[in-house]
Protein backbone atom coordinates (compact mmCIF):
# COMPACT_ATOMS: atom_id res chain seq x y z
CA UNK A 1 0.00 0.00 0.00
CA UNK A 2 1.41 3.59 -0.77
CA UNK A 3 2.32 5.56 2.27
CA UNK A 4 2.15 8.59 0.14
CA UNK A 5 -1.24 10.17 1.33
CA UNK A 6 -1.23 11.62 4.73
CA UNK A 7 -2.81 9.83 7.67
CA UNK A 8 -5.46 12.29 8.22
CA UNK A 9 -9.21 11.80 8.31
CA UNK A 10 -10.00 13.97 4.88
CA UNK A 11 -7.69 11.06 3.22
CA UNK A 12 -9.81 8.36 5.89
CA UNK A 13 -12.86 9.98 3.91
CA UNK A 14 -11.02 9.94 0.64
CA UNK A 15 -10.65 5.91 0.83
CA UNK A 16 -13.94 5.57 1.63
CA UNK A 17 -15.08 7.44 -1.49
CA UNK A 18 -12.94 4.88 -3.30
CA UNK A 19 -14.70 1.91 -1.69
CA UNK A 20 -12.02 1.25 0.70
CA UNK A 21 -12.12 1.33 4.61
CA UNK A 22 -8.27 2.09 5.51
CA UNK A 23 -6.30 2.47 9.21
CA UNK A 24 -3.00 3.41 10.24
CA UNK A 25 -0.66 1.16 11.94
CA UNK A 26 1.88 2.82 13.53
CA UNK A 27 5.66 1.30 12.47
CA UNK A 28 7.20 1.71 15.74
CA UNK A 29 5.18 0.34 18.35
CA UNK A 30 2.25 -1.68 15.85
CA UNK A 31 -0.57 0.44 17.37
CA UNK A 32 -3.83 0.46 14.78
CA UNK A 33 -5.51 3.25 14.48
CA UNK A 34 -9.22 3.99 13.32
CA UNK A 35 -9.39 7.14 12.37
CA UNK A 36 -6.05 7.21 11.49
CA UNK A 37 -3.71 10.18 12.96
CA UNK A 38 -0.34 11.79 12.29
CA UNK A 39 1.43 11.16 15.87
CA UNK A 40 0.83 8.16 17.21
CA UNK A 41 -0.80 8.72 20.95
CA UNK A 42 1.09 5.31 22.29
CA UNK A 43 4.38 6.26 21.20
CA UNK A 44 4.90 9.61 19.36
CA UNK A 45 6.26 7.97 16.43
CA UNK A 46 5.04 9.68 12.78
CA UNK A 47 5.51 6.65 10.91
CA UNK A 48 2.67 4.66 9.68
CA UNK A 49 1.55 2.64 6.85
CA UNK A 50 -1.64 2.17 5.56
CA UNK A 51 -3.95 -1.09 6.41
CA UNK A 52 -7.67 -2.38 4.90
CA UNK A 53 -9.68 -3.04 7.30
CA UNK A 54 -12.75 -5.55 7.18
CA UNK A 55 -16.02 -4.11 7.11
CA UNK A 56 -17.84 -7.15 9.28
CA UNK A 57 -18.71 -5.39 12.43
CA UNK A 58 -20.53 -6.52 15.67
CA UNK A 59 -23.39 -4.28 16.86
CA UNK A 60 -21.80 -2.91 20.40
CA UNK A 61 -24.42 -0.56 21.13
CA UNK A 62 -27.27 1.33 19.15
CA UNK A 63 -30.12 4.22 19.23
CA UNK A 64 -32.61 5.70 17.05
CA UNK A 65 -33.03 8.80 16.55
CA UNK A 66 -36.27 10.58 16.63
CA UNK A 67 -35.33 14.65 17.20
CA UNK A 68 -32.97 14.66 14.41
CA UNK A 69 -30.61 17.21 13.22
CA UNK A 70 -31.70 19.80 10.19
CA UNK A 71 -30.13 18.03 7.44
CA UNK A 72 -30.76 14.33 8.45
CA UNK A 73 -35.04 15.11 9.53
CA UNK A 74 -35.80 13.51 6.03
CA UNK A 75 -34.23 9.82 7.78
CA UNK A 76 -35.53 9.60 11.09
CA UNK A 77 -36.53 8.24 12.59
CA UNK A 78 -33.37 6.16 11.75
CA UNK A 79 -30.69 3.69 13.45
CA UNK A 80 -27.06 4.59 15.16
CA UNK A 81 -24.87 1.97 16.26
CA UNK A 82 -21.13 1.71 17.08
CA UNK A 83 -19.46 -1.35 15.76
CA UNK A 84 -16.60 -3.54 16.99
CA UNK A 85 -14.64 -4.48 13.75
CA UNK A 86 -11.46 -6.61 13.38
CA UNK A 87 -8.30 -5.99 16.11
CA UNK A 88 -11.08 -3.98 18.24
CA UNK A 89 -11.24 -1.52 16.37
CA UNK A 90 -14.81 0.53 16.61
CA UNK A 91 -16.71 2.79 14.31
CA UNK A 92 -20.65 4.43 14.83
CA UNK A 93 -22.27 4.77 11.90
CA UNK A 94 -25.97 4.71 10.49
CA UNK A 95 -27.91 1.12 10.09
CA UNK A 96 -29.75 0.46 7.21
CA UNK A 97 -31.55 -2.03 6.33
CA UNK A 98 -32.79 -3.81 9.80
CA UNK A 99 -36.22 -3.27 11.12
CA UNK A 100 -36.07 -1.35 14.12
CA UNK A 101 -37.54 -3.55 16.40
CA UNK A 102 -34.81 -6.06 15.44
CA UNK A 103 -31.90 -4.05 16.37
CA UNK A 104 -29.69 -6.22 18.74
CA UNK A 105 -26.40 -6.34 20.08
CA UNK A 106 -24.16 -8.75 18.80
CA UNK A 107 -25.71 -8.96 15.49
CA UNK A 108 -23.15 -9.05 12.91
CA UNK A 109 -23.59 -5.83 10.38
CA UNK A 110 -21.34 -4.92 7.39
CA UNK A 111 -19.77 -1.68 6.28
CA UNK A 112 -21.91 -0.48 2.83
CA UNK A 113 -19.49 2.14 1.05
CA UNK A 114 -22.05 1.29 -2.33
CA UNK A 115 -24.66 4.35 -0.82
CA UNK A 116 -22.04 6.48 -0.40
CA UNK A 117 -22.94 10.71 -1.32
CA UNK A 118 -21.65 13.81 -0.80
CA UNK A 119 -24.37 16.49 -0.24
CA UNK A 120 -22.87 19.65 1.72
CA UNK A 121 -20.16 22.21 0.77
CA UNK A 122 -17.81 20.85 3.74
CA UNK A 123 -16.92 18.56 3.99
CA UNK A 124 -16.56 16.74 1.07
CA UNK A 125 -16.37 13.25 2.64
CA UNK A 126 -18.80 10.35 1.70
CA UNK A 127 -20.96 8.67 4.26
CA UNK A 128 -20.49 4.71 4.70
CA UNK A 129 -23.46 3.03 6.07
CA UNK A 130 -23.92 -0.34 7.84
CA UNK A 131 -26.13 -2.72 6.60
CA UNK A 132 -26.80 -6.66 6.94
CA UNK B 1 -11.01 14.52 55.74
CA UNK B 2 -9.22 16.68 58.69
CA UNK B 3 -6.58 17.86 56.05
CA UNK B 4 -6.25 21.68 55.10
CA UNK B 5 -8.76 22.77 52.81
CA UNK B 6 -7.99 24.08 48.94
CA UNK B 7 -9.99 26.86 48.94
CA UNK B 8 -12.62 28.30 50.90
CA UNK B 9 -16.04 29.76 49.51
CA UNK B 10 -16.76 32.80 50.66
CA UNK B 11 -20.08 33.75 48.64
CA UNK B 12 -22.25 32.37 46.23
CA UNK B 13 -24.79 33.56 43.68
CA UNK B 14 -27.30 32.42 40.86
CA UNK B 15 -29.77 34.11 38.95
CA UNK B 16 -32.97 32.67 38.85
CA UNK B 17 -33.05 29.54 36.20
CA UNK B 18 -35.91 30.04 33.53
CA UNK B 19 -36.97 31.97 30.51
CA UNK B 20 -35.39 35.55 30.66
CA UNK B 21 -36.40 37.41 27.86
CA UNK B 22 -34.96 40.29 26.84
CA UNK B 23 -32.18 39.83 29.27
CA UNK B 24 -28.41 38.94 27.90
CA UNK B 25 -25.46 36.98 29.46
CA UNK B 26 -24.19 39.70 30.62
CA UNK B 27 -27.18 41.08 32.37
CA UNK B 28 -27.92 37.35 33.83
CA UNK B 29 -24.73 37.34 35.11
CA UNK B 30 -25.03 40.69 37.16
CA UNK B 31 -27.86 39.12 38.52
CA UNK B 32 -25.88 36.44 40.40
CA UNK B 33 -22.57 38.54 40.99
CA UNK B 34 -25.16 40.91 43.26
CA UNK B 35 -26.40 38.29 45.48
CA UNK B 36 -22.90 36.75 45.59
CA UNK B 37 -21.81 40.26 46.71
CA UNK B 38 -24.83 40.89 48.96
CA UNK B 39 -24.19 37.39 50.95
CA UNK B 40 -20.45 38.57 52.13
CA UNK B 41 -20.84 41.98 52.89
CA UNK B 42 -17.41 42.10 54.42
CA UNK B 43 -15.87 41.62 51.04
CA UNK B 44 -14.73 44.73 49.07
CA UNK B 45 -15.74 43.72 45.00
CA UNK B 46 -13.47 46.39 43.83
CA UNK B 47 -10.40 45.93 46.11
CA UNK B 48 -10.68 42.39 46.99
CA UNK B 49 -11.10 40.53 43.98
CA UNK B 50 -8.26 39.34 42.27
CA UNK B 51 -9.24 37.59 38.77
CA UNK B 52 -12.28 36.18 37.02
CA UNK B 53 -12.63 32.56 35.54
CA UNK B 54 -15.92 32.07 33.50
CA UNK B 55 -17.39 29.01 32.42
CA UNK B 56 -19.22 29.59 28.90
CA UNK B 57 -19.80 27.33 26.23
CA UNK B 58 -21.15 28.99 22.90
CA UNK B 59 -20.71 32.54 20.96
CA UNK B 60 -23.53 31.25 18.76
CA UNK B 61 -26.06 32.23 20.90
CA UNK B 62 -25.65 36.05 21.15
CA UNK B 63 -23.33 36.34 18.63
CA UNK B 64 -20.68 37.21 21.42
CA UNK B 65 -17.36 35.91 22.44
CA UNK B 66 -14.44 37.10 24.95
CA UNK B 67 -17.05 36.64 27.17
CA UNK B 68 -15.11 36.65 30.39
CA UNK B 69 -13.97 40.68 30.02
CA UNK B 70 -17.20 41.20 28.98
CA UNK B 71 -19.01 39.58 32.80
CA UNK B 72 -16.00 41.24 34.69
CA UNK B 73 -17.37 44.38 33.29
CA UNK B 74 -20.52 44.13 34.18
CA UNK B 75 -19.55 42.80 37.61
CA UNK B 76 -18.60 45.85 38.28
CA UNK B 77 -14.86 44.42 38.32
CA UNK B 78 -13.38 45.47 34.92
CA UNK B 79 -9.17 46.21 35.12
CA UNK B 80 -8.81 42.34 36.72
CA UNK B 81 -7.41 39.51 34.36
CA UNK B 82 -10.56 38.00 33.27
CA UNK B 83 -10.24 34.39 31.23
CA UNK B 84 -12.93 31.70 30.16
CA UNK B 85 -12.89 28.18 30.38
CA UNK B 86 -14.73 26.14 27.67
CA UNK B 87 -15.33 22.67 28.13
CA UNK B 88 -19.06 22.22 26.33
CA UNK B 89 -21.38 21.69 29.62
CA UNK B 90 -18.34 21.19 31.93
CA UNK B 91 -17.13 24.61 31.63
CA UNK B 92 -17.63 26.17 34.96
CA UNK B 93 -16.59 23.31 36.83
CA UNK B 94 -13.42 23.54 35.15
CA UNK B 95 -13.46 27.03 35.40
CA UNK B 96 -13.73 26.04 39.17
CA UNK B 97 -10.60 24.31 38.84
CA UNK B 98 -8.62 27.15 37.28
CA UNK B 99 -9.73 29.64 40.17
CA UNK B 100 -8.67 26.84 42.32
CA UNK B 101 -5.13 26.51 40.72
CA UNK B 102 -5.04 30.88 41.02
CA UNK B 103 -5.56 30.81 44.78
CA UNK B 104 -3.15 28.10 45.49
CA UNK B 105 -0.68 29.61 43.38
CA UNK B 106 -0.61 32.44 45.48
CA UNK B 107 -0.77 35.19 42.38
CA UNK B 108 -4.53 35.94 43.94
CA UNK B 109 -6.27 35.62 47.60
CA UNK B 110 -9.60 35.81 46.01
CA UNK B 111 -11.04 35.01 42.91
CA UNK B 112 -14.31 34.77 41.24
CA UNK B 113 -15.97 31.74 39.58
CA UNK B 114 -18.56 31.38 37.20
CA UNK B 115 -20.70 30.86 34.58
CA UNK B 116 -23.31 31.66 32.47
CA UNK B 117 -25.43 30.69 29.04
CA UNK B 118 -28.45 32.16 27.78
CA UNK B 119 -30.07 29.76 25.07
CA UNK B 120 -33.93 30.32 24.98
CA UNK B 121 -33.91 32.87 22.49
CA UNK B 122 -32.84 30.46 19.76
CA UNK B 123 -34.68 27.52 18.40
CA UNK B 124 -34.84 24.19 19.41
CA UNK B 125 -33.12 23.01 16.37
CA UNK B 126 -30.80 25.89 16.76
CA UNK B 127 -30.01 24.99 20.28
CA UNK B 128 -29.40 20.77 19.50
CA UNK B 129 -26.81 22.35 16.59
CA UNK B 130 -24.73 24.34 19.27
CA UNK B 131 -24.63 21.41 21.85
CA UNK B 132 -23.85 19.26 18.99
CA UNK B 133 -20.25 21.06 18.38
CA UNK B 134 -19.15 19.67 21.51
CA UNK B 135 -19.32 16.19 20.19
CA UNK B 136 -16.83 14.34 17.59
CA UNK B 137 -17.51 16.35 14.18
CA UNK B 138 -15.83 13.79 11.84
CA UNK B 139 -17.10 10.53 13.25
CA UNK B 140 -20.37 11.63 15.24
CA UNK B 141 -22.17 14.70 14.13
CA UNK B 142 -21.12 13.87 10.42
CA UNK B 143 -22.82 10.55 11.01
CA UNK B 144 -26.83 11.93 12.37
CA UNK B 145 -25.53 10.90 16.28
CA UNK B 146 -26.95 13.98 18.50
CA UNK B 147 -26.41 14.53 22.11
CA UNK B 148 -29.32 12.66 23.27
CA UNK B 149 -28.44 9.72 20.77
CA UNK B 150 -25.17 9.68 22.61
CA UNK B 151 -26.14 8.86 26.31
CA UNK B 152 -29.06 6.53 24.36
CA UNK B 153 -26.04 4.93 22.89
CA UNK B 154 -24.43 4.33 26.58
CA UNK B 155 -27.88 3.81 28.38
CA UNK B 156 -28.18 1.00 25.77
CA UNK B 157 -25.20 -0.67 26.87
CA UNK B 158 -26.10 -0.34 30.17
CA UNK B 159 -29.55 -2.15 30.05
CA UNK B 160 -27.91 -4.96 27.99
CA UNK B 161 -24.75 -5.37 30.59
CA UNK B 162 -27.12 -5.14 33.49
CA UNK B 163 -30.78 -4.67 33.01
CA UNK B 164 -31.49 -1.64 33.64
CA UNK B 165 -35.27 -0.50 32.77
CA UNK B 166 -36.72 2.04 30.90
CA UNK B 167 -38.53 3.12 34.44
CA UNK B 168 -35.81 3.00 36.38
CA UNK B 169 -33.95 5.54 34.34
CA UNK B 170 -37.77 7.72 34.24
CA UNK B 171 -37.10 7.61 37.80
CA UNK B 172 -34.81 10.21 38.31
CA UNK B 173 -36.96 12.67 36.36
CA UNK B 174 -39.05 12.11 38.97
CA UNK B 175 -37.06 11.99 41.93
CA UNK B 176 -35.29 15.60 40.48
CA UNK B 177 -38.70 17.42 39.31
CA UNK B 178 -39.79 16.86 42.85
CA UNK B 179 -36.48 18.24 44.18
CA UNK B 180 -36.99 21.03 41.90
CA UNK B 181 -40.76 21.54 43.67
CA UNK B 182 -39.06 22.71 46.45
CA UNK B 183 -36.01 25.50 44.38
CA UNK B 184 -37.92 28.65 44.03
CA UNK B 185 -35.05 29.41 41.45
CA UNK B 186 -35.58 25.97 39.42
CA UNK B 187 -36.93 26.23 35.65
CA UNK B 188 -39.44 23.87 36.57
CA UNK B 189 -40.93 23.53 39.83
CA UNK B 190 -43.30 21.38 38.91
CA UNK B 191 -43.78 17.31 40.34
CA UNK B 192 -44.46 14.80 37.59
CA UNK B 193 -45.21 11.30 37.35
CA UNK B 194 -44.07 8.15 35.82
CA UNK B 195 -45.75 7.79 33.77
CA UNK B 196 -45.30 11.49 32.04
CA UNK B 197 -41.58 10.10 31.62
CA UNK B 198 -42.96 6.63 30.27
CA UNK B 199 -45.48 8.33 27.54
CA UNK B 200 -43.34 11.28 26.78
CA UNK B 201 -42.38 11.03 23.10
CA UNK B 202 -38.64 9.21 22.46
CA UNK B 203 -36.00 11.83 21.90
CA UNK B 204 -33.14 9.17 21.20
CA UNK B 205 -34.50 5.42 21.84
CA UNK B 206 -34.34 4.93 24.95
CA UNK B 207 -34.36 8.20 26.37
CA UNK B 208 -37.44 10.37 25.65
CA UNK B 209 -38.44 13.91 26.17
CA UNK B 210 -38.67 13.70 29.91
CA UNK B 211 -35.08 12.45 30.01
CA UNK B 212 -33.63 15.21 28.96
CA UNK B 213 -32.85 18.14 31.01
CA UNK B 214 -34.00 22.04 29.86
CA UNK B 215 -33.03 24.84 27.73
CA UNK B 216 -32.66 27.15 29.76
CA UNK B 217 -31.07 30.92 30.83
CA UNK B 218 -29.16 31.28 33.81
CA UNK B 219 -25.94 32.13 35.64
CA UNK B 220 -24.26 31.01 38.83
CA UNK B 221 -21.02 32.38 40.50
CA UNK B 222 -18.85 32.06 43.85
CA UNK B 223 -16.24 33.66 45.51
CA UNK B 224 -13.15 31.55 46.56
CA UNK B 225 -10.22 32.26 48.89
CA UNK B 226 -7.71 30.64 50.99
CA UNK B 227 -8.46 28.90 53.61
CA UNK B 228 -6.82 31.22 56.22
CA UNK B 229 -8.86 33.99 55.04
CA UNK B 230 -12.00 32.89 55.07
CA UNK B 231 -12.72 34.22 58.26
CA UNK B 232 -12.20 37.82 57.81
CA UNK B 233 -14.51 37.24 55.13
CA UNK B 234 -17.30 35.36 56.52
CA UNK B 235 -18.07 33.11 59.58
CA UNK B 236 -19.69 30.35 57.57
CA UNK B 237 -17.49 29.60 54.68
CA UNK B 238 -17.48 26.31 52.51
CA UNK B 239 -14.08 24.46 52.46
CA UNK B 240 -13.03 22.58 48.94
CA UNK B 241 -11.53 20.04 50.10
CA UNK B 242 -10.84 17.53 47.10
CA UNK B 243 -10.67 18.42 43.61
CA UNK B 244 -10.00 16.04 40.13
CA UNK B 245 -10.56 16.83 36.84
CA UNK B 246 -9.78 14.36 33.69
CA UNK B 247 -10.23 14.11 30.19
CA UNK B 248 -11.60 11.53 27.55
CA UNK B 249 -11.78 10.58 24.00
CA UNK B 250 -13.64 13.30 22.40
CA UNK B 251 -15.25 9.95 20.44
CA UNK B 252 -17.18 8.07 22.47
CA UNK B 253 -17.03 4.98 20.04
CA UNK B 254 -12.80 5.21 21.09
CA UNK B 255 -13.81 4.74 24.83
CA UNK B 256 -13.07 0.82 26.21
CA UNK B 257 -16.02 1.17 28.66
CA UNK B 258 -19.73 2.54 26.38
CA UNK B 259 -21.91 2.43 30.15
CA UNK B 260 -19.72 4.29 32.19
CA UNK B 261 -17.58 7.27 32.52
CA UNK B 262 -13.32 6.86 32.97
CA UNK B 263 -12.95 10.46 33.43
CA UNK B 264 -15.91 10.82 35.74
CA UNK B 265 -13.84 8.13 37.97
CA UNK B 266 -10.35 9.31 37.13
CA UNK B 267 -11.79 12.88 38.49
CA UNK B 268 -13.55 11.04 41.83
CA UNK B 269 -10.70 9.13 42.50
CA UNK B 270 -8.84 12.37 42.13
CA UNK B 271 -10.63 14.26 44.64
CA UNK B 272 -11.51 10.82 46.79
CA UNK B 273 -7.62 10.96 47.82
CA UNK B 274 -7.32 15.04 48.05
CA UNK B 275 -9.78 14.97 50.52
CA UNK B 276 -9.35 11.44 52.17
CA UNK B 277 -13.00 10.90 52.19
CA UNK B 278 -14.66 7.69 51.19
CA UNK B 279 -17.95 7.86 49.09
CA UNK B 280 -19.91 6.21 52.02
CA UNK B 281 -19.20 9.57 53.41
CA UNK B 282 -20.59 11.64 51.24
CA UNK B 283 -23.87 13.02 52.43
CA UNK B 284 -25.30 14.58 49.29
CA UNK B 285 -24.31 15.24 45.64
CA UNK B 286 -24.94 17.46 42.37
CA UNK B 287 -24.35 15.19 39.56
CA UNK B 288 -24.88 16.18 35.80
CA UNK B 289 -28.34 14.25 34.75
CA UNK B 290 -27.99 16.57 31.76
CA UNK B 291 -30.13 12.95 30.51
CA UNK B 292 -32.11 10.88 33.45
CA UNK B 293 -28.93 8.18 32.44
CA UNK B 294 -26.43 10.18 33.16
CA UNK B 295 -27.28 10.44 36.62
CA UNK B 296 -27.38 6.64 36.89
CA UNK B 297 -23.97 6.32 36.32
CA UNK B 298 -22.98 9.09 38.11
CA UNK B 299 -24.19 6.95 41.20
CA UNK B 300 -21.97 4.04 39.70
CA UNK B 301 -18.73 6.28 38.58
CA UNK B 302 -18.82 8.08 41.93
CA UNK B 303 -18.96 4.82 43.76
CA UNK B 304 -22.27 5.58 45.72
CA UNK B 305 -22.77 2.21 44.83
CA UNK B 306 -21.50 -0.70 42.57
CA UNK B 307 -21.11 -0.89 38.72
CA UNK B 308 -24.50 -1.92 37.34
CA UNK B 309 -26.59 -0.93 40.32
CA UNK B 310 -27.53 2.23 39.92
CA UNK B 311 -30.90 1.94 37.97
CA UNK B 312 -31.54 -0.47 41.33
CA UNK B 313 -30.16 2.69 43.54
CA UNK B 314 -33.09 5.25 42.17
CA UNK B 315 -35.60 2.79 42.66
CA UNK B 316 -34.82 2.46 46.43
CA UNK B 317 -35.49 6.15 47.05
CA UNK B 318 -31.83 6.62 48.73
CA UNK B 319 -31.34 9.64 46.46
CA UNK B 320 -34.34 11.48 47.67
CA UNK B 321 -34.36 14.50 50.01
CA UNK B 322 -34.59 12.47 53.72
CA UNK B 323 -32.35 9.57 51.49
CA UNK B 324 -29.30 7.95 52.54
CA UNK B 325 -27.31 10.29 50.08
CA UNK B 326 -29.88 12.64 48.43
CA UNK B 327 -28.69 13.52 44.96
CA UNK B 328 -29.47 16.46 43.01
CA UNK B 329 -31.82 18.37 45.84
CA UNK B 330 -31.42 21.56 43.35
CA UNK B 331 -33.81 19.86 41.05
CA UNK B 332 -30.48 19.07 38.86
CA UNK B 333 -30.37 19.58 35.67
CA UNK B 334 -33.30 17.78 34.68
CA UNK B 335 -35.42 20.62 36.65
CA UNK B 336 -33.48 22.88 37.90
CA UNK B 337 -32.41 23.80 34.03
CA UNK B 338 -29.14 23.28 32.50
CA UNK B 339 -27.76 26.87 31.15
CA UNK B 340 -24.77 24.82 29.71
CA UNK B 341 -22.06 27.17 30.97
CA UNK B 342 -23.42 27.92 34.17
CA UNK B 343 -24.19 24.56 35.37
CA UNK B 344 -21.01 23.80 37.05
CA UNK B 345 -20.73 26.71 39.65
CA UNK B 346 -24.52 26.53 40.26
CA UNK B 347 -23.91 22.86 41.53
CA UNK B 348 -21.60 24.52 44.06
CA UNK B 349 -24.27 27.03 44.90
CA UNK B 350 -26.43 24.56 45.80
CA UNK B 351 -23.78 22.44 48.20
CA UNK B 352 -22.75 25.95 49.11
CA UNK B 353 -26.93 26.85 50.52
CA UNK B 354 -27.18 23.04 51.65
CA UNK B 355 -23.36 22.94 53.73
CA UNK B 356 -24.49 26.99 55.44
CA UNK B 357 -27.95 25.43 56.17
CA UNK B 358 -30.01 27.88 53.68
CA UNK B 359 -31.34 25.42 51.29
CA UNK B 360 -34.74 26.13 52.95
CA UNK B 361 -37.23 23.51 51.91
CA UNK B 362 -34.89 20.87 50.56
CA UNK B 363 -32.26 21.40 53.70
CA UNK B 364 -30.24 18.00 53.85
CA UNK B 365 -30.31 17.58 57.88
CA UNK B 366 -26.46 17.33 59.51
CA UNK B 367 -25.05 17.51 55.66
CA UNK B 368 -21.33 17.95 56.28
CA UNK B 369 -19.73 17.02 53.03
CA UNK B 370 -21.04 17.72 49.91
CA UNK B 371 -19.65 15.96 45.83
CA UNK B 372 -19.93 17.84 42.83
CA UNK B 373 -19.68 16.45 38.98
CA UNK B 374 -19.49 18.36 35.99
CA UNK B 375 -19.32 16.92 33.13
CA UNK B 376 -18.68 18.02 29.47
CA UNK B 377 -20.07 16.73 26.41
CA UNK B 378 -20.95 12.81 26.78
CA UNK B 379 -17.78 13.06 29.18
CA UNK B 380 -14.52 13.58 27.57
CA UNK B 381 -14.22 16.21 30.45
CA UNK B 382 -15.20 15.40 34.34
CA UNK B 383 -14.61 17.42 37.29
CA UNK B 384 -15.61 16.49 40.38
CA UNK B 385 -15.32 18.30 43.91
CA UNK B 386 -15.58 17.80 47.03
CA UNK B 387 -16.75 20.41 49.83
CA UNK B 388 -17.16 20.30 53.87
CA UNK B 389 -18.89 22.96 55.53
CA UNK B 390 -17.39 24.74 58.87
CA UNK B 391 -17.22 22.82 61.63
Amino acid sequence: MSTQEPFTIEQFYNFIKQGKLMAGKCQKCGKIHLPPRPLCDNCYSQQFTWLAVSGKGKLLTYTVIHIAPQQFQNLAPYAIGIFELENNLKIPGIIEGVPQDQLKIGMELTLDLTSCNTTQQWPQWSRYCFKP
Amino acid sequence: MNRKPLVSIIGAGMSKFGKHTGLLTRELFAEAASEAFSRCPKLQPKKDIKALFIGHMGEAYEHQGHTASTLADWAGLVGIPATRTEAACGSSGAALRSGIYAVLSGLADVVMVGGVEKMTHRTTAEVTEYLAMASDYPFEQFHGITFPGLFALMATSHMHNYGTTEEQIAKVAVKNHYHGSLNPKAHMQKEITIETVMSSRYVAWPLKLYDCSLITDGASCIILTKPELAQKYTDQPVHIIGSGQASDTIGLYERKSLSSLQATKIAAKAAYEMADIKPEQIDLAEVHDCFTFAEIMAYEDLGFCRPGEGGKLVESGETYLNGRIPVNTSGGLKAKGHPVGATGTAQTYELYLQLTDQAEKRQVKDAKIGLSQNIGGSGATAVVHIYRREK
